[in-house]
């Protein structure tokens, strides 16, 4: 599978959503199925999909599918 | 090998801070007697080192490292290597924990940042980076050790006592925000109990405090443990944000 699908494929499982709405624009708490709740499992979901550990900052950094792109570069993944 | 098939934490990985003596050795203790591969954490791994060859394994062995919960250098390195071993525990025990008595007056920053450092910023940094371990098993806990001196309050104890209603606050908020993770936190506070805290005090303030207890005895790291591990293992599958009090009836 292919690094921006891995990608895709975390937030469709932690978030709950169809493939359809996950593009870069997707925002936290632009929809109600990426909550504070949700954030946490979609992190786990990331981590566990590439084998990385994101760092606190890009915890809180994470705010949208595009931005997500940015942090797993950061940490060597090419999306 | 003996069977572990009817124990509490089988199959449960469990790290504990301050683990080395104390409440945090009975928990430690109890937790392997129970089946958990125990994760000793404190300022002594020699000390560790001895504790681990005293406990029984029932899964993988059981492992020590080096920690100051005052240093989040130190939090995020252990974690880092943890997670890098594949090791995602299931239960955290923040036991680490220092009292030192002074009238308000005569407190120091120092000290309000010792005891702070120590008491409230290390169990918080280390729920936050034992939080991908728990959310990645869709569950677990989390036992924060506060006091009844927390609860309570004691003369002397301003600083120490509201280090540890923090730690309360802190159970209740965080239970709220990962009980729909099924991550539960609770806490324990302890009366007076037989350590090395209470075995250094003045005899007068000693029998003091023995006097105020229902059960006209002093508590024992055992007693606390057992509680820790009812709040460890599926027993307490329903209960987060709760205090509890081990403390033999005592009034302070």
């Amino acid at each position: 599978m292919e690094n921006i699908e891995k990608l895709k494929n975390a937030f469709k499982e932690s978030l709950g959503v169809d493939d359809s709405i996950i593009v870069d624009t997707l925002a936290y708490q632009s929809i109600p199925e990426w909550d504070s709740i949700s954030h946490m499992v979609l992190i786990s979901q990331i981590e566990e999909a590439f084998d990385i550990t994101i760092e606190t900052e890009d915890v809180i950094d994470l705010s949208s599918f595009a931005k997500a792109r940015e942090i797993v570069s950061k940490y060597g993944i090419q999306c | 090998m003996e069977s572990n098939a009817n124990m509490l934490l089988k199959n449960q990985t469990c790290l504990i801070t301050g683990a080395s003596r104390g409440i945090g050795l009975a928990i430690s203790t109890l937790f392997a007697q129970n089946g958990a591969r125990v994760i000793l954490t404190g300022r002594d791994n020699t000390r560790l080192n001895d504790v681990i060859t005293t406990l029984p394994v029932f899964s993988l062995p059981h492992l020590s490292f080096t920690l100051d919960v005052t240093r989040e250098a130190e939090i995020v390195q252990l974690f880092k290597h943890l997670h890098s071993e594949n090791i995602y525990i299931n239960c955290l025990v923040n036991n680490a924990g220092i009292m030192e008595d002074s009238t308000l007056q005569m407190v120091k920053p120092e000290l309000i940042h010792r005891i702070y450092g120590t008491n409230v910023f290390g169990p918080i940094m280390a729920s936050q980076y034992a939080l991908k371990s728990l959310i990645k098993h869709r569950g677990g806990s989390i036992i924060n050790l506060s006091s009844i001196i927390g609860t309570n309050g004691n003369s002397g104890q301003s600083i120490y006592g509201s280090s540890k209603s923090a730690i309360i606050g802190f159970t209740k908020s965080l239970s709220k925000e990962l009980a729909p993770l099924n991550i539960r936190v609770n806490a324990i506070a302890p009366g007076f109990i037989d350590t090395d805290m209470t075995k250094g005090m003045n005899p007068r303030f000693y029998e003091k405090n023995l006097n105020a207890i229902g059960m006209k005895r002093i508590g024992t790291p055992l007693d606390v443990a057992r509680v820790a591990l009812f709040l460890a293992s599926d027993l307490s599958e329903y209960v987060t944000g709760q205090t509890i009090g081990v403390d033999g009836g005592m009034i302070i």
